[in-house]
């Protein structure tokens, strides 16, 4: 893992190595003294200070894939909405940690909101009673403001909303990620490494062309050893509205998710199919669970959220 | 080594998912059955996909005398291709990267590759607005011919990211070409009934209010769909499809303006 300054001269050996500034490069460094002297090594004291302000926090999971556009903002508001239906005795939070397109507020209907900042941090935006949502989008002035913001500045924004946001006691907190594998997801298992990630749902789509991206994600989960509590596949059937003929709109040449599942030893939470009205209650903010109760869409959903519940409270007993 | 580039066309969109890498391979295919010499440049570091749709996974890079040889898609040498696809060992590979190192890895594939003489190099981005994107801009500020073309879905989740794409291409200065907007409605081939899944129309309300062209509208086509991995122009495939008709139009555009630029 590289942790090179921005502005770090050519062949920097990065403030965490053991030559960090005794190698050649470091001379003329303005930080070489810093570094000589041992204390870029230290771990990050951000690390425990999220551990404390998570620590009312049961279960902390990732919603991760390679690719974009698979749905993880969409699948991130339905396991949101999921949970806090499923038991209203429980409280969800949701953080967006994607910086440069986020689309968690305009998904879960709370666009235009405020988020307050008080003493005890920056307080969430409520959704409703038990699911809350923190999101950059809340911080912009305008939908047209484009977040122009290399690696560190990224890095730095995740960290305040890891350990400034006061979301109080909450059972789950959901952190829906942008597509890759870079500075967000680093940054991310990072500082939440003492505080204790529960695991991560990898989203991806039947065709190819995602699934190579997500078994990228899949790796990447496995040299960082954050535990994969399981694979959902969205967008798997279209079923006219008209003749109620199946179409494979992204078709699942190479066996879709199903089979890189048993190729990489994941496991499958379920299959979402393809409903326009899902993209319309995203696109308006409405909550699809609560619209459509009874559709496929819903059923495969409830039937995920039971199977994440079971893995979150088996593991912590 | 852009100097011999007569024209640079970056394939953006704020958003992931929306068909940039398969807008990016089939316009370079076009322009290639159109007989153009074209380059074809994959910066999405964490996720390339163009060596999967071109068919060219099993390829590699080779260190000519001048910088890296691009692969190329054919015997004539008119579709090169780089990717870092063709650097990783295993196809399932992940590249965990930070931004320097990405910004590194970009520069060196903008710097240090031969393409010679071509006439287009559609480099094919990742979605967002940042390190991948501000290094490319930063290295192409000097190169004349360059233009953007926003790539977006109709529905109002994807076109809100494409807007702040929008602002990125303003305040950095590139003249956006157009928006494309694919996915836009699904024809149920056994009884033809159109259904608009990502609802309909947002890529052009979208030019309107930018004041940007509007270039076309892509279907959800699942035949172009299965394109991907064979390398082969819709084009050339599927010639009376709504596809063709767009990516045909596309080539028009871009070759008359670059006869008005030049």
């Amino acid at each position: 893992m590289s942790n090179v300054p921005d502005n770090a001269p050519q062949h920097c050996p990065g403030t965490q190595s053991e030559d960090a500034g005794k190698a050649s490069a470091c001379a003329g460094c303005p930080n070489q003294n810093i570094c000589s002297s041992g204390a870029a090594s230290e771990p990050d004291p951000a690390i425990e200070l999220i551990k404390n302000r998570l620590s009312n926090v049961k279960y902390k999971i990732l919603i991760l894939s390679g690719k974009g556009g698979v749905g993880k903002s969409t699948v991130t508001s339905l396991l949101g909405h999921g949970l806090a239906t499923r038991n209203p005795d429980i409280n969800v939070g949701v953080l967006d940690a994607d910086i440069c397109g986020p689309s968690q507020p305009r998904v879960l209907g709370v666009r235009g909101e405020q988020v307050h900042y008080s003493g005890s941090g920056w307080s969430p935006v409520y959704v409703k009673d038990n699911l809350s949502l923190m999101s950059i989008g809340f911080l912009l002035g305008s939908p047209d403001d484009a977040v122009i913001w290399r690696g560190p500045k990224k890095n730095g924004m995740i960290k305040q909303f890891l350990s400034e946001v006061d979301w109080g006691d909450l059972d789950y907190l959901l952190i829906d990620t942008p597509p890759g594998t870079s500075d967000e997801h680093l940054s991310a298992v990072q500082y939440l490494s003492a505080a204790k990630l529960t695991g991560a749902v990898v989203v991806t789509t039947p065709q190819e062309v995602a699934l190579l991206d997500v078994r990228k994600e899949l790796q990447f989960c496995e040299k960082l050893g954050v535990k994969v509590i399981g694979v959902v596949e969205n967008m798997s059937l279209f079923v006219c509205p008209n003749c109620n003929s199946r179409s494979e709109i992204f078709p699942a040449t190479t066996g879709g998710a199903q089979h890189m599942c048993a190729e990489m030893g994941a496991r499958l939470l379920g299959s979402l199919p393809l409903d326009p009205l899902l993209a319309r209650c995203c696109d308006s903010g409405r909550d699809y669970l609560e619209q459509l109760p009874h559709s496929p869409a819903s059923t495969a959903l409830r039937d995920i959220v039971d199977k994440i519940v079971a893995v979150c409270e088996s593991g912590s007993s | 080594m852009l100097e011999s580039v007569k024209c640079v066309i970056l394939i953006l969109s704020g958003k992931g998912g929306v068909g940039k890498s398969t807008v990016s391979t089939q316009l370079a295919l076009t322009l290639k059955e159109k007989g153009f010499k074209v380059g074809l440049l994959d910066v999405d570091l964490c996720g390339p996909s163009v060596p999967y749709i071109l068919n060219l996974e099993t390829e590699n890079i080779h260190q000519g005398a001048e910088g890296w040889i691009p692969v190329y898609l054919d015997k004539d040498q008119k579709l090169g291709v780089m990717s870092i696809g063709f650097l990783l060992k295993n196809r399932n590979d992940a590249v965990v990267w930070r931004g320097p190192k990405k910004t590194a890895m970009i520069k060196q594939f903008l710097e240090d590759v031969c393409w010679q003489d071509l006439d287009f190099l559609v480099i094919d981005t990742p979605p967002g607005t940042s390190d991948e994107h501000i290094t490319v801009m930063e290295n192409l500020r000097q190169v004349p011919q360059c233009s953007a073309i926003l790539v977006t879905t109709p529905q109002e989740v994807a076109i809100e990211d494409v807007r702040k794409e929008i602002t990125f291409c303003r305040k950095t200065g590139i003249p956006i070409l157009g928006i494309i907007e694919n996915m836009s409605g699904f024809q149920c081939p056994t009884c033809n009934e159109c259904t608009n899944i990502f609802s309909s129309g947002g890529g052009k309300a979208l030019a309107d209010v930018a004041k940007v062209p509007f270039l076309g509208s892509l279907p959800l086509d699942p035949r172009v769909g299965k394109l991907a991995g064979q390398g082969v122009a819709a084009v050339k495939e599927l010639p009376d499809s709504n596809t063709s008709k767009v990516f045909n139009h596309l080539v028009t555009v871009l070759t008359e303006s670059t006869q008005n630029g030049s």
